[in-house]
C-alpha cells in the first residue's frame, strides 16, 4: 500500500481504531502515566480547603447529560470534597436537564460522609432565566427559589436558614457545560458580589475561561475531563476521570498520528499528479 | 404608533435597568426585582411556545406523510408520554425511582451522551481528511494542536515535562492574549447595541429596519 492509496482509506477503519483505543482502556483499567495535578486544579482544590469548616456554599451544575463524560465527575468530587469539609451546600442547575444529576451526585456523596437532605444540602432544581435568575438571586435567593426540587419549601429547609442572598455564600462553585454558566456567573455575580468562585468546564470550552483566571476572578480551573482527573487525584478520590485518562491519552495520540497521516497521504497524491 | 411604543418602552425599562443597577434604595430596588420576575415569566413562557411550535410542525409533516414521517411520530409520542408521566407523578417526579427518572435514566441520558461521543469519532476521521498543512500558519497551528493534545494527557508528561509546560504557556500566553481581545471587542459591540437598543436606533428586535 504506497501513501496515495491511503487517501481512499475507507473512514469505518478510523472510527473501529477510535473505538478500540477508547473501549480498551476503559475495559482492562491498565495505567499509561500518572495523572499530575496543574496550578489550575490545584487552585480549585485549595479555595475549598483554605475556607472555614461549615461554610455555605453554592454549587452549580449546568451541564446535562451530554457533556455529563466531563462534567459529572468534577461535579462528584467537589461534592465530595464540599462534604468532606462539612460545608452546607446549596445546589441548583441553570440547565433544565440538570436537576436529576444534580440529585445523584449529592446522593451519592452525601451517603459517604452521612450527610443529610435537607440540613447539610439542599437541590434548589431547576429555574428558566439564565442570567436573570443569578441577578435575581442577588435581591433574594428564597424569592428566587421559593421550593426546592422536591416541592419543598426553602422556608421550611434548615440549611437554608438565614440565607437571603449572595452575602451569607463563601464559595460558588460552577460545573459548566456552556451557557449559561461560568461566564454568566463571573459577569453577573463575582463583579457585583465579589463572591468567590472556581470552575469546572467542558475541555472544548476551557480557553474561554483563562482570562478570568488570570485575572483572579476564578480562584481555579478544570478544564475537562483532564481538569476533573486532576482534581479527582486531589481529592483522594480517584474515579470515573482518572479511569478515562488513558482512553484519551491514547485517542489524543490517535488523532495526531491521523493528522500526519493524512498530510502524508495528501503529499504522496500531490507527488504522483506532479509526476 | 405601532413602532413607537415598543420603542418607548424599551427606552423607559432600558433605562431604568441601567440607573437601578446602581441605586440601591429599596422602591428602586423592588420595581428591578418586578421587571427581572417578568423577564422570566416571559422567558419561561417561550418553553410553551417552543412545544406548540414542534407540536404544529410535526403533526403536519406526518398528516402529509412527508420524509421521515415515522421518526416524527416517535418524536411526538416521546414529548407526550414523558409529558404526561411527568404531570401524573407530580412533585414526585423528582424522586429516584419514579417512572419519569426511569425515562431520563434510560433514553435522555444515553442518547444525549451517545450524539456528544460522536464527535470523537468524526473529530479522527476529519483530522485525517481535511487538517491539511498547506501554509506557515497551517503548520503553527498542527505543532499547536500537537503540543495541546499531548500536553493535556499524562501520557504528553511521561513523554518529557516540557510537553505540558509547552502547552501551558501556550494557553497561558498567546491563547490568553487573543482571548482578551476577542472578549473585550465583544463586550464593546454589546455596550454600543445595547446603547442603540435603549436609544431606539436599532430597531431590528421588534421587526422594523433599523
Amino acid at each position: 500500500m504506497n501513501l496515495t492509496s491511503l487517501q481512499r482509506l475507507d473512514r469505518r477503519w478510523i472510527f473501529l481504531a477510535v473505538g478500540l483505543l477508547v473501549i480498551v482502556p476503559l475495559l482492562f483499567n491498565f495505567h499509561i502515566a500518572p495523572v499530575q495535578p496543574s496550578n489550575r486544579s490545584r487552585g480549585f482544590y485549595d479555595a475549598i480547603e483554605k475556607m472555614p469548616e461549615g461554610s455555605v456554599v453554592l454549587l452549580s451544575g449546568d451541564y446535562d447529560p451530554g457533556t455529563a463524560a466531563e462534567n459529572y465527575p468534577m461535579h462528584l468530587a467537589a461534592a465530595r470534597q464540599l462534604m468532606r469539609r462539612n460545608m452546607k451546600i446549596i445546589a441548583l442547575a441553570l440547565y433544565p436537564a440538570g436537576p436529576p444529576l444534580t440529585d445523584q451526585v449529592l446522593r451519592i456523596a452525601g451517603g459517604e460522609y452521612h450527610k443529610q437532605e435537607g440540613v447539610d444540602y439542599v437541590n434548589l432544581g431547576y429555574k428558566v432565566g439564565n442570567e436573570l435568575v443569578m441577578s435575581q438571586m442577588g435581591q433574594s435567593i428564597p424569592n428566587t427559589f421559593p421550593v426546592d426540587n422536591r416541592g419543598v419549601s426553602v422556608k421550611l429547609i434548615p440549611v437554608m436558614k438565614g440565607i437571603q442572598n449572595f452575602q451569607q455564600i463563601r464559595l460558588i462553585v460552577n460545573v459548566s457545560a456552556g451557557y449559561p454558566g461560568t461566564k454568566e456567573w463571573v459577569q453577573q455575580v463575582v463583579s457585583r458580589y465579589h463572591v468567590p468562585m472556581v470552575a469546572g468546564v467542558t475541555a472544548v470550552s476551557a480557553p474561554e475561561y483563562y482570562p478570568y483566571l488570570q485575572a483572579g476572578q476564578l480562584h481555579g480551573l478544570l478544564g475537562g475531563m483532564a481538569g476533573a482527573a486532576e482534581y479527582e487525584v486531589l481529592v483522594g478520590a480517584p474515579a470515573l476521570a482518572t479511569r478515562g485518562m488513558d482512553a484519551q491519552s491514547l485517542a489524543h495520540v490517535f488523532i495526531a498520528f491521523m493528522i500526519v497521516l493524512g498530510n502524508l497521504a495528501f503529499a504522496g497524491s500531490k507527488k504522483g499528479n506532479g509526476r | 404608533m405601532k413602532r413607537e411604543i415598543p420603542i418607548l418602552i424599551t427606552l423607559v425599562a432600558g433605562m431604568f435597568m441601567l440607573i437601578a443597577w446602581f441605586v440601591p434604595h429599596p422602591m428602586v430596588r423592588g420595581a428591578y426585582e418586578g421587571l427581572q420576575n417578568w423577564a422570566i415569566v416571559v422567558v419561561g413562557f417561550t418553553y410553551v411556545l417552543g412545544v406548540a411550535n414542534l407540536l404544529r410542525i410535526n403533526l403536519r409533516q406526518v398528516s402529509r406523510k412527508e420524509r421521515d414521517w415515522p421518526f416524527k411520530i416517535v418524536l411526538l409520542a416521546g414529548l407526550l408520554v414523558t409529558m404526561a408521566i411527568g404531570f401524573s407523578e407530580g412533585n414526585h417526579y423528582t424522586d429516584v425511582d419514579s417512572r419519569f427518572q426511569w425515562i431520563y435514566r434510560t433514553f435522555y441520558s444515553p442518547m444525549t451522551a451517545t450524539m456528544f461521543s460522536l464527535l470523537a469519532f468524526f473529530i479522527a476521521s476529519a483530522a485525517f481528511r481535511a487538517f491539511r498543512i498547506r501554509s506557515v500558519e497551517a503548520l503553527l497551528l498542527a505543532i499547536a494542536a500537537f503540543i495541546l493534545m499531548l500536553g493535556r494527557v499524562p501520557l504528553g508528561a511521561a513523554i518529557h515535562p516540557a510537553i505540558p509546560a509547552a502547552a501551558d504557556w501556550l494557553m497561558e500566553i498567546p491563547q490568553n492574549a487573543a482571548k482578551r481581545g476577542i472578549l473585550i471587542g465583544a463586550a464593546l459591540g454589546v455596550m454600543a447595541t445595547g446603547i442603540r437598543v435603549i436609544l431606539g436606533l436599532e430597531k431590528t428586535y421588534g421587526g422594523g429596519d433599523s
